[in-house]
């Protein structure tokens, strides 16, 4: 199997493939979220610093030549995304939502001023590790690159999923989500937790778009996300707050965007408008088949604004 | 007659603040008094204007004219193609003054442009890629385009002596009749070399969707295809995943081979300054401007990206004959016998279309060879 084509394997491939390579910016942002609205606040805004924080990494790339660079800037700017939304709702009578759909506006708007001279020039890109490199097949070896950023959102899901439960910090953050008297009551400043974790959030979701455009597709284009920060926020009730279940539905979401376009690749070319709109449809079905008339949510933070 | 007398706040505040500016600035500046044949020029895109495609082609051909006596230029970027395009060219018209005005996106014709076109008659209104016609749409309309499936079969040409698994790839947005033909271009020029070749195709479904593109670009070299081509509104993600993994690149809507030096072949682009040039040239010598513009590479609207390193003798050769027939104008790419990829029959033998045959601007086929449907 040189150059030539491996047929109907390539479906599953390209949907492994898809899997690792689309996933990583919903892993960062939707991991970044769900610790901001377990702590009782949801920032809608995540679209906004996503793309705020690819021109940021591509910008910083370009002008220093070093991809972790231009990362670490974009989680810099995604914390200061962060800071600032949960600096605001701080105050009474602030409604999260409101604020997180204006600075999702006021993030792309930004990126886009700031971004017009990095649209031409090519930045390096982030590395990937060839786990693929055992196979002959030069599709299993594309399949196989996985990028660091991948590892570290494996990574971050598990272990913040172990800290929610066994950390004095994991605690913390659920009480204040769970109830702010409560948590009054324990001596705690809701406040400053909720800064704290929409500060995190956010600098996650930078992450997120530093992925974008310095790996996979790996250019600054003011088109790069395409509401992926968006679908993202919406994994996170998907996902019930739980940061394992947000890494399963986004290689979920990532391999099931490969599936429109691997058909297509494959010969089975009628119909490529309802396969891309799979995972849309598939997330509409667990929805309904988990959701009950009788209760709320399992999972959900009390103190969500959604939710009360 | 009455609404010639009702002012709309943004004129009166226009006529009041210009009529003070006048009284103020006629002194200072008489230079502006004497200029009068100038004229100002409205540009607008759908996306940014240095997006290495679709965007960045018209904005260089706007770019061209700006030395040229008495025209300024006002352009405006990242346009949906919705109500919003209306208003832009509103503010066009009424603050900047723009007496022409070039929408640049397929979405902006109807209603948009049409109905600027009534509310401003003594404005000009020019649209790329549209089908004007002169029982339906009025006189102060028009539209340009360039026949630029000629350049994908020379890039077929190109792409069917280079590509070694005889599979050629191309990722579409829309299955628009424009996009359509230039798929069954860029397979007949490869058809050209090796009638085996075939083409694989993929629909994304949009215009700028990185992600997609980038997805189909990896589904089809997964499956062997060895050279790339695209349309889509910007080939910049296409073009880097593709050489990323290996595979040849042609280019399309503007030359892309800064981005992937050595895996690009040659690309077909637009050469829209010579178009604007012409309107422009109308415009300032006081002539009617064309309703209705059409041209190949005969005419310059089109243009060919310089060969790249690994372009091989064989195909030079072709690539520089098929393009001196095609200078000749007149040469046809869709030519029977020839049937569509679902079997039934586009061209009988003998038949022949044409680039100028304007058949093809409602193309709703894909050719035998290309591997896709258009729904």
């Amino acid at each position: 199997m040189d150059a030539t084509g491996i047929g109907l394997w390539g479906v599953p491939l390209a949907i492994l493939g898809g899997a690792i390579r689309v996933s990583t910016p919903f892993i960062f942002v939707s991991i970044g979220e769900a610790i901001t609205e377990r702590s009782g606040r949801i920032n809608l805004g995540l679209e906004g610093t996503l793309v705020f924080g690819a021109m940021t990494a591509y910008a910083v790339a370009v002008k220093s030549g070093s991809p972790w660079l231009g990362l670490i800037s974009a989680a810099f700017a995604g914390l200061c995304f962060g800071l600032f939304h949960g600096w605001i709702c701080k105050f009474p009578k602030v409604n999260d939502i409101a604020i997180g759909i204006a600075l999702m506006l006021f993030g792309s708007g930004l990126a886009f001023f700031f971004g017009k001279p990095f649209i031409q020039p090519s930045a390096p890109d982030l590395p990937a590790i060839p786990f693929g490199a055992w196979s002959d097949i030069p599709q299993v070896r594309a399949a196989l690159d996985v990028n660091v950023l991948f590892l570290i959102g494996a990574a971050l899901a598990v272990f913040l999923w172990w800290a929610f439960r066994n950390t004095r910090a994991g605690l913390i953050v659920r009480v204040v989500g769970d109830s702010s008297d409560a948590a009054r009551a324990m001596g705690l400043n809701p406040n400053t937790v909720r800064l704290v974790t929409t500060g995190v959030g956010g600098a996650l979701a930078g992450i997120g778009g530093a992925y974008l455009s310095l790996y996979y597709p790996g250019s600054w284009t003011e088109r790069i996300s395409s509401g992926q920060g968006l679908m993202a926020v919406a994994l996170v009730i998907f996902a019930r707050w739980n940061p394992l279940g947000c890494f399963a539905a986004a290689l979920l979401f990532g391999g099931a965007g490969a599936l429109g376009p691997a058909l297509q690749s494959v010969g089975v070319t009628q119909g490529y408008y309802l396969f891309y709109a799979a995972p849309y449809i598939l997330t509409l079905i667990i929805m309904i088949a988990t959701s009950s008339p009788s209760r709320t949510l399992a999972g959900a933070p009390g103190e969500l604004s959604i939710i009360k | 007659m009455t609404d010639k007398f009702m002012l709309s706040r943004r004129d009166l505040l226009k006529t009041s603040a210009a009529g003070a500016a006048l009284g103020l600035a006629s002194a200072a500046f008489p230079i502006r008094a004497a200029r009068a044949a100038s004229a100002t020029v409205g540009f607008i895109y759908v996306g940014p204007k240095d997006d290495y495609g679709y965007n960045q082609a018209h904005a260089e051909g706007a770019a061209s004219l700006k030395g040229i006596e008495g025209i300024s230029i006002v352009e405006e970027e990242n346009v949906p193609e919705t109500v919003d395009v209306q208003k832009t060219m509103e503010s066009m018209i009424n603050l900047d003054g723009a007496s022409l005005i070039f929408p640049t996106s397929f979405g902006y014709f109807d209603p948009h442009m049409l109905a600027m076109c009534a509310k401003f008659p003594d404005v000009q209104f020019r649209h790329c890629g549209g089908l004007w016609n002169k029982d339906k749409h009025p006189m102060n309309a028009g539209s340009y385009f360039g026949y630029i499936g000629m350049g994908q079969y020379l890039n077929g040409i190109v792409a069917g002596h280079t590509t070694k698994s005889k599979k050629l790839g191309f990722v579409a947005a829309k299955p628009i009749p424009q996009v359509l033909l230039n798929i069954n271009s860029f397979l007949l020029g490869a058809r050209a070399v090796d009638p085996a070749i075939t083409c694989q195709v993929i629909f994304t479904g949009e215009w700028s969707l990185a992600v997609k593109e980038a997805e189909a670009t990896n589904a089809l070299v997964d499956q062997g295809v060895d050279v790339v081509t695209c349309h889509v509104d910007s080939p910049k993600v296409v073009v880097e995943t593709a050489a990323g993994r290996g595979a040849f690149v042609c280019g399309y809507h503007a030359n892309q081979s800064p981005l992937a030096p050595e895996k690009y072949l040659t690309g077909a682009e637009w050469n829209w300054a010579k178009v604007y040039k012409m309107f422009v040239d109308d415009l300032v010598a006081g002539k009617p401007l064309p309703n209705f513009t059409r041209g190949g590479l005969a005419d310059g609207f089109v243009k060919m990206s310089p060969l790249g390193p690994a372009v091989g003798e064989a195909a030079r050769k072709q690539f520089d004959a098929t393009l001196a027939e095609m200078m000749k104008g007149g040469f046809s790419v869709i030519k029977g016998p020839l049937k569509s990829n679902k079997g039934s029959v586009v061209a009988t033998e003998g038949q022949a279309f044409a680039e100028t045959a304007i058949e093809l601007e409602s193309m709703d086929y894909l050719v035998e060879g290309v591997v896709g449907s258009t729904a």
